[in-house]
């Protein structure tokens, strides 16, 4: 056991967390005879080591950070949205059709309608489950569950069957946007090595300082927290929870919408058939995970994570490791976050001078409510 | 088409789809009931089916017709040893038990395409050549209209599951160690006062699911895709979380909504083969079973209430 400041504690609990990871990682590979040096090196050198590999990475992190936020959102008022891919989806597919139909409209004009109709549109998806949760009572794990089914065959026939001839190329493919529908920044691009970062991701920095003002400041997040953390008390102090609800669940897929917006004007410039619910959606819950509640941590969890993905990719090229092992390295380490209180164990809490006596009443005071907490939960 | 043999193609699709779903759905509710929440199924399913492929490869020719139902066990093993992770995160380490059950669904896929990479060289696996197929039951099976029904060319796992639920309902509500599960997950505190063994109780809740999330996978696998990839298990984890909900926490509620949900899945894909509803656009059919799902719960349904203590960890006082 190490003995440090509690403060250390806080910072230390999630970089073993992540080293723990990634020795799983490593062990894996070399029980099948890899090299975990070389996997590595290699996956930090094609993540980080060029302007193209950076601005892969930040790419790939951008949606990711909005889809994490939408799902802190509706954690926060105590929901469990699996619906993440299915908001985001909405999201895409909504901003290219807009982006293709009305292609002649100046870019100051185009580029707002896509977005906010992306950003409507996977609040809506989100917004049908909240709603039933309200006045129904539906379980939100089964309706968003269904949703992003619904959604994924509905976005298919929409795209197939509904979608104008002249907006696709084939039967799977749209045709691409042009510059004045795209979120791609020519010198952005061209900055980071002809890479897909757009400026979706100025979008995201600033999702991220939103959510942290609506959850800290206002009025919303509070009512939001408070429903989550118990909506009887809150009910009793005269918020509405059948609002609550349905407020959570339309800005957490608001969120999820923006981030699908950006993968299809931003990354991918169209819109393709899907065969699956969408990675991204998973993805960002992953971040969410790893982030847990706060803006920064967001952030840091998602360039993690996209260091991971984008490197991976590199390392199956140039060391020839299956990519796998990323996603392996990824959920380990979500594991170690989450036993946290048992990676904890690993640091014993240093009582300074300063603030022996306070911790020392603080211990009794937790030993107290620990034995509370066993009564109670 | 006669109408006996509509009817008879939809019952056995519908049970060759709904087979994998009850077993999950069955392992789900002990989880549950034991007050652990196991979201982690669909990544337990797929340890399953990734077993249950590579074991029916090698040693399809050893066991002949015995190997998928051996291969089954197996993944359910393997599904046990799987959910062991999520049983000492939850239950030893405090960990919420989304997140954690989340990390079996991330972890599962990698791990199991990375498995088949290291021994196959390539993503995906040959097709099996021993897979469950159709069964029909001696005499039974010669029944007039019932016979060709329910009983002729039919889905054997899927009848097991049918016991195996009815099986479980009295081992859950009939038994001494049923009765101490749910307590468990409805007051652990008082559970422990009465001297059970909370922690014991969530371990055997959290390892039956595993055991049966893992025969779920393996029937899916060695009944319906026949191979293992990635996109092997897709979804079907989380049908059966819904319908061991929508089941409202109970095996036999859990097998009756596997079955309409199989039903229902069945449905989009021999829908072609009826008619009536062949003429309809194929989307409709594909968002069926899942818009049909919501409509249901909705209507006659409302809110499913879970265990008590369902989701929160015991912390054991000293």
């Amino acid at each position: 056991m190490i003995k440090v400041s509690p403060k250390a504690k806080r910072l230390l609990v999630p970089i073993v967390s992540v080293i723990a990871g990634f020795l799983v990682g490593a062990i894996i590979m070399l029980i099948w005879s890899y090299d975990p040096l070389q996997a590595y090196s290699s996956m930090f050198e094609s993540a980080l080591g060029s302007m193209n590999g950076i601005g892969e990475t930040i790419r790939n992190a951008t949606p990711l950070i909005l889809i994490a936020i939408g799902f802190q959102i509706s954690s926060a008022a105590g929901f469990f949205n699996i619906g993440l891919p299915g908001q985001a989806q909405a999201g895409w597919l909504t901003a290219i059709w807009i982006g293709l139909a009305w292609k002649n409209l100046p870019v100051y004009i185009l580029l707002p309608i896509e977005i906010i109709a992306g950003i409507i549109a996977g609040a809506l998806v989100a917004g049908i489950a909240g709603w039933l949760r309200a006045y129904f009572g539906t379980n939100e794990v089964i309706s968003t569950i269904m949703l992003n089914y619904t959604v994924l065959y509905l976005c298919q026939y929409l795209h197939q069957d509904v979608m104008s001839k002249n907006l696709r190329i084939d039967t799977d493919t749209t045709k691409s946007i042009p510059a004045n529908a795209s979120l791609r920044i020519p010198s952005l691009s061209a900055a980071f090595g002809d890479s897909r970062i757009s400026g979706g991701i100025f979008l995201a920095l600033i999702g991220l300082v939103i959510f942290w003002f609506v959850m800290k400041k206002t009025t919303v997040g509070f009512e939001i927290k408070a429903v989550g953390l118990n909506p009887f008390a809150s009910r009793y102090a005269g918020m509405s929870d059948k609002k609550n609800i349905i407020v959570s669940m339309l800005l957490s897929g608001a969120f999820c919408g923006l981030g699908g917006v950006i993968q299809g004007l931003g990354t991918y410039q169209n819109y393709f058939t899907q065969t699956t619910t969408l990675d991204i959606g998973w993805d960002g819950m992953s971040v969410a995970l790893l982030g847990g509640m706060s803006a920064i941590g967001i952030l840091l969890a998602s360039i993690l994570f996209s260091i991971l993905k984008i490197g991976g990719l590199g390392m199956q090229t140039l060391a020839g490791i299956p990519y796998e092992i990323v996603s392996i390295v990824i959920a380990a380490i979500i594991f170690f976050v989450a036993i946290s209180w048992a990676v904890g164990l690993l640091f014993k809490e240093k009582k300074t001078d300063k603030t022996a006596t306070y911790l020392a009443t603080a211990e009794t005071d937790s030993r107290k409510a620990n034995s509370q907490e066993g009564g109670q939960a | 088409m006669n109408f006996v043999t509509i009817l008879a193609l939809i019952v056995s699709s519908t049970l060759v789809y709904s087979a994998p779903l009850i077993f999950a759905a069955l392992g789900g509710t002990f989880s549950e009931n034991s007050g652990i929440v196991n979201v982690g199924l669909e990544g337990i399913m797929t340890m399953g089916a990734f077993t249950a492929v590579v074991f029916n490869l090698s040693c399809a020719s050893t066991f002949g017709a015995a190997t998928p139902w051996l291969g089954a066990l197996l993944g359910g093993i393997i599904g046990l040893i799987f959910s062991l992770l999520h049983a000492v995160a939850t239950i030893n380490f405090r960990a919420d038990h989304v997140i954690s059950g989340t990390v079996l669904n991330l972890m599962a896929p990698p791990l199991a395409v990375f498995l088949v990479k290291a021994l196959y060289n390539k993503g995906q696996t040959e097709n099996i050549t021993q897979n469950f197929g159709y069964f029909s039951f001696p005499g039974l099976a010669k029944i007039p209209v019932l016979g060709p029904i329910f009983f002729k060319n039919t889905s054997a796992p899927a009848w097991v599951s049918i016991v195996l639920a009815i099986f479980l309902w009295w081992v859950l509500y009939k038994t001494r160690f049923g009765l101490r599960l749910r307590s468990s997950g409805e007051n652990p505190q008082a559970a422990d006062t009465l001297g059970i063994n909370v922690y014991k109780m969530r371990y055997a809740g959290v390892l039956i699911s595993g055991f049966l999330g893992g025969i779920g996978g393996a029937i899916f696998a060695e009944a319906i895709s026949s191979n293992f990839s990635v996109s092997t298990i897709a979804g079907q984890g989380f049908m059966a979380l819904a319908a061991m909900i929508f089941g409202r926490y109970n095996p036999i509620g859990a097998m009756l909504s596997s079955l309409f949900f199989g039903f229902a899945q069945s449905l989009s894909i021999i829908g072609n083969q009826i008619p009536g509803i062949s003429s309809l656009p194929s989307v409709y059919l594909q968002i069926a079973p899942y818009v049909l799902t919501i409509i249901v719960l909705v209507i006659f349904f409302g809110k499913t209430v879970g265990p008590a203590a369902d989701g929160q960890n015991y912390i054991k006082s000293k």
